[in-house]
């Protein structure tokens, strides 16, 4: 592997070769604003709000494209850059839904925060904005196009992440949208809801149903943890507030996945507060399962299982434990049948 | 799984048999459509037109339960035109030639008349394969579901030990396992011959060894399977059970049986998060907590151990499964005495020699995957790197067997059952937006058998087998061929289990699935 030396901010920099220079910056925690750079996607240098100057060339670059070569001198900050980078946040925000009070993206959005840091007010270019109906086709995601600032990080997600190859550009100009193709609304479409595009999307453009309304995401802690539905074993974000799970959002560092989910893990684990959870010990009595207190059935249950284990033996009892449990849970079943109970006769869905 | 999920997308060569990875493992199934866009070559052996059919360069559409024959017949072209990786058979195997004996007789023309795939792309299939720079295995239940589960993973061995696609990256054997820890719970001995880490309840010294670590004496006599259970229970010689997280009226082949063999037990405890249909004929229910609720481990079918983390307070009386069963053991008169789940793991850690490095803390937010041998070290990537377990590996040749019940006069129709995408199991049913997205049953049915039988799309149909029937809808596709059709397990408005056969592998214990015969007829 090679080494490169170059310059950023006056700064002397040493990086392996075919690093972009918005990379190199990165590595030496040089901030450069992006709208539509994703580490996970490839780069398509859509937005150019990640321009720089690069001495030598008679135009701003895109950093999110443009490799590092030897003896490079970069600057990424002068007022002409910070001048350009403003113009072009006006012209999104232009054609932009400004709806923050409500939009489930307020406190995350990408668009406000740059706006925010360069000093963009509404309206500055006033013009036609566009009013496309909600898509509101299904149960998991909501799409507002008159949110979407066409990076195209959705349709590269769902390409690459997804493989699906479900979303692209249409039309031209002002018209230009992204979607599903012969502008299906989503539950028409063929997404299979794995929800990459959501974990992209930079703004309020694709929004999650079930979470809608439930908290901003400064009042939402979020807790790692793994999926609890197949092998593959995906981690991802309980989003918790007052006690209550409101729903999952993609953690990028997830050892197996990344961002990556499939409709089960980020769409259904609302089952956690289901109003059909147990909540409460039944026994059955007269033929009908009442409620009960804890002692009371554990103390029926013991009592029980001693009195079967001395008239039949140990090996009259046995366990069914559980792929869906924990490791130290199926642990402590298995000794307790072995070790308390006395039997082997412990086994689990192990081939499902 | 012998490799690591992260190493799918710049494998050289998949070969993807009985698994519809894109459905029951979602993420892993894109990984491997990431894979065919890097590259890869992808070879589909399945009956039905699973997504990654589209993404395959073969496709071999063979009958259900063919699958010895299919891996037989190829390892036979293999061999007849000497592909096989002669330095890793000479180095690393024992048995080759007992293998070669019996592969004689696996003629392409023999084989192609048996699963019912052209000639041409079982060469092709075996070239892609065999003469790959490395080259990996995908299967899942397609292959282990049948009364011949455990030949037909042998079978895959052989065929990647012949070719030398073991203990490297981009190859191996790699079974996808379904539920979330089903690798776990066998690595913890939830399972009636052997103790945590593999460790075999008939082994004298694995036995003193666990007695003295929990102080008492233990039975040598491997325990009841699953399906041994209902039975023994039927006989009267099971009298009582404790199910935890399971709902075996729902989930297990030949429904009707097993609800039969649990209303004959004395007594029942069903400890769950639902009243499952299985809950609703216990004489006690004890309310567990989700994994939401909990602190602990899960491990994912690549061998990672990773932290399920607590979120919330259990919901209303409700308790973590752990906890329930540490009272219920003090109150028998053994104390289990934890503190917390890191605590557990200590002692797992302790007796499981895959685990002897693992601590909650080391897990972390990336997990690590087994053997971890020690404080020390970091954890397996990929297994049988240099060596297997046993040493050298043993070829094992298996003969083809037919599945135990096949279509005939009067069940004409192949019944094959799986998951489909939209649902896991029978939980994600309370799941609000997955129930709207997939709310009920659609049987997939052939366009001629449809037109056969005077059915349209959506239209109600009778499927009935030996043991029961029930009604569903359909949806007319050529996902099936003609012949056969396919339902999945979620619904319990169509149990599609009182219709699956009770017979399973003799040594894993696994139900037939895959393969009954029933009969459909238009409502
Ligand atoms: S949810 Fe997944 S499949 Fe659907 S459009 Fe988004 S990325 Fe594509
Ligand atoms: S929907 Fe979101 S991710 Fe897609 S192009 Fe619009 S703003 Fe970008
Ligand atoms: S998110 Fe989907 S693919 Fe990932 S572990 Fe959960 S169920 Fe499996
Ligand atoms: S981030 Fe570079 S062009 Fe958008």
């Amino acid at each position: 592997m090679q080494w490169i030396q170059l310059k950023i901010d006056d700064k002397k920099i040493r990086v392996p070769e075919k690093t972009t220079i918005l990379e190199a910056c990165r590595m030496n925690n040089i901030l450069i604003p992006t709208l539509c750079h994703d580490p996970e996607l490839t780069n398509w240098g859509a937005c150019r709000l990640c321009v720089v100057e690069v001495e030598g060339m008679r135009n701003l670059v895109t950093s999110c494209t443009m490799e590092v070569q030897q003896g490079m001198v970069v600057r990424t900050s002068t007022p002409d850059i910070r001048e350009a980078r403003k113009t072009i946040l006006e012209l999104i925000v232009a054609n932009h839904d400004i709806d923050c009070l409500t939009c489930e993206k307020m406190g995350e959005c990408e668009l406000s925060k740059y706006a925010y840091e360069y000093g963009v007010k509404k309206d500055v270019f006033q013009g036609a904005k566009r009013e496309y109906e909600l898509d509101d086709s299904n149960p998991f995601i909501i799409r507002d196009l008159n949110k979407c600032i066409l990076c195209g990080k959705c349709v590269r997600a769902c390409a690459e992440i997804q493989v699906n190859h479900v979303l692209d550009y249409s039309k031209r100009g002002f018209e230009t949208q992204v979607g599903p193709a012969f502008h299906l609304p989503y539950g028409e479409s063929d997404c299979v809801f794995c929800g990459s595009c959501l974990a992209v999307c930079p703004v309020g453009a694709l929004t999650e149903k079930q979470m809608a309304g439930k908290g901003r995401p400064w009042e939402v802690k979020k807790i790692q943890t793994t999926c609890p539905f197949c092998g593959t074993g995906c981690n991802f974000d309980l989003n918790v507030r007052d006690n209550k799970v409101v729903g999952v959002t993609s953690n990028p560092g997830s050892p197996v996945n990344g961002r990556a989910l499939c409709v089960k893990g980020r769409f259904g684990v609302e089952y956690i507060h289901s109003p059909n959870r147990l909540i409460t010990p039944m026994i059955r009595k007269n033929g009908e399962l009442v409620e009960a207190e804890w002692y009371e059935a554990l103390e029926l249950i013991a009592e029980r299982f001693k009195t079967i284990k001395e008239q039949y033996g140990s090996d009259s009892l046995a366990a069914l434990s559980s792929a869906r449990c924990t490791n130290e849970e199926n642990y402590l079943m298995q000794k307790f049948m072995r070790a308390v109970i006395g039997t082997n006769n412990v086994d689990h869905c192990a081939r499902t | 799984m012998t490799n690591s999920i992260k190493e799918i997308p710049s494998s050289k060569v998949i070969f993807v048999i009985g698994s519809n990875a894109t459905e029951a493992h979602p993420v892993i199934g894109s990984k491997i459509k990431q894979a065919v866009q890097n590259g890869c070559r992808l070879i589909v052996a399945d009956p039905r037109r699973i997504e990654l059919t589209g993404f395959a360069e073969v496709w071999m559409r063979l009958r259900p339960g063919t699958d010895i024959t299919l891996i037989n017949g190829l390892m036979h072209i293999i061999l007849e035109k000497g592909w096989e990786n002669k330095a890793f058979i000479e180095e690393r195997t024992v048995g080759f030639e007992n293998l070669r004996e019996l592969l004689r007789e696996y003629t392409p023309e023999h084989v192609g008349g048996v699963t019912g795939i052209p000639v041409e792309q079982l060469y092709q299939a075996a070239e892609i394969y065999a003469t790959a720079e490395s080259a990996q295995i995908f299967y899942t239940l397609g292959i282990t579901e049948h009364t011949s589960g455990t030949d037909n993973v042998m079978s895959l061995a052989n065929l990647a030990m012949l070719t030398g696609n073991v203990g490297k990256e981009n190859s191996g054997v790699n079974p996808l396992r379904g539920q979330n820890n089903v690798q776990g719970a066998c690595d913890m001995g939830a399972l009636p011959n052997v103790y945590p880490g593999y460790q075999k309840v008939t082994d004298s010294k694995a036995q003193k060894k666990f007695e003295k670590a929990w102080g008492v004496s233990l039975s040598s006599n491997p325990g009841y399977m699953i399906p041994d259970m209902f039975q023994a229970s039927l006989e009267g010689k099971l009298k009582a059970m404790y199910i935890m997280g399971e709902d075996p009226v729902l989930t297990d082949a030949n429904a009707n049986h097993v609800r039969k063999g649990l209303e004959s037990l004395e007594f029942l405890v069903v400890q769950d998060l639902f009243l499952t249909e299985t809950a609703k004929l216990a004489d006690v229910v004890l309310p567990g907590a989700s994994f939401a609720e909990k602190t602990g481990t899960f491990t994912n079918t690549e061998r990672r151990v990773q932290m399920v983390n607590k979120a919330i307070d259990p919901i209303g009386k409700s308790k973590a499964d752990w906890r329930i069963i540490c009272d219920l053991a003090g109150r028998m008169g053994y104390d289990f005495i934890y503190k917390s789940t890191a605590e557990i793991m200590k002692e797992i850690a302790s007796l499981t020699p895959q685990y002897c490095g693992i601590t909650h803390d080391r897990l972390g937010t990336r997990g690590m995957q087994w053997p971890v041998l020690g404080e020390d070290h970091y954890g397996t990537q990929y297994l049988h790197k240099d060596r297997f377990v046993r040493g050298k590996g043993l070829f094992m040749p298996v003969e083809a067997r037919i599945p135990d019940e096949l279509p005939d006069k009067e069940y004409p129709f192949l019944l094959s059952t799986g998951r489909k995408l939209g649902h896991y199991n029978v939980t994600t049913r309370y799941s609000r937006a997955l129930e709207v997205h997939s709310s009920e049953e659609y049987a997939e049915l052939n366009p001629a058998d449809a037109k056969r039988l005077k059915v349209q799309e959506g239209e109600k149909v009778k499927v009935s087998s030996r043991r029961g029937e029930l009604q569903s809808k359909v949806r007319i596709t050529d996902r099936v061929p003609p012949g056969m059709i396919f339902m999945t397990l979620h619904y319990k408005e169509s149990p599609v289990n009182v219709l699956t056969n009770g017979v399973f592998d003799k040594v894993a214990g696994t139900y037939e699935y895959k393969v009954c015969a029933v009969q459909v007829t238009k409502l």
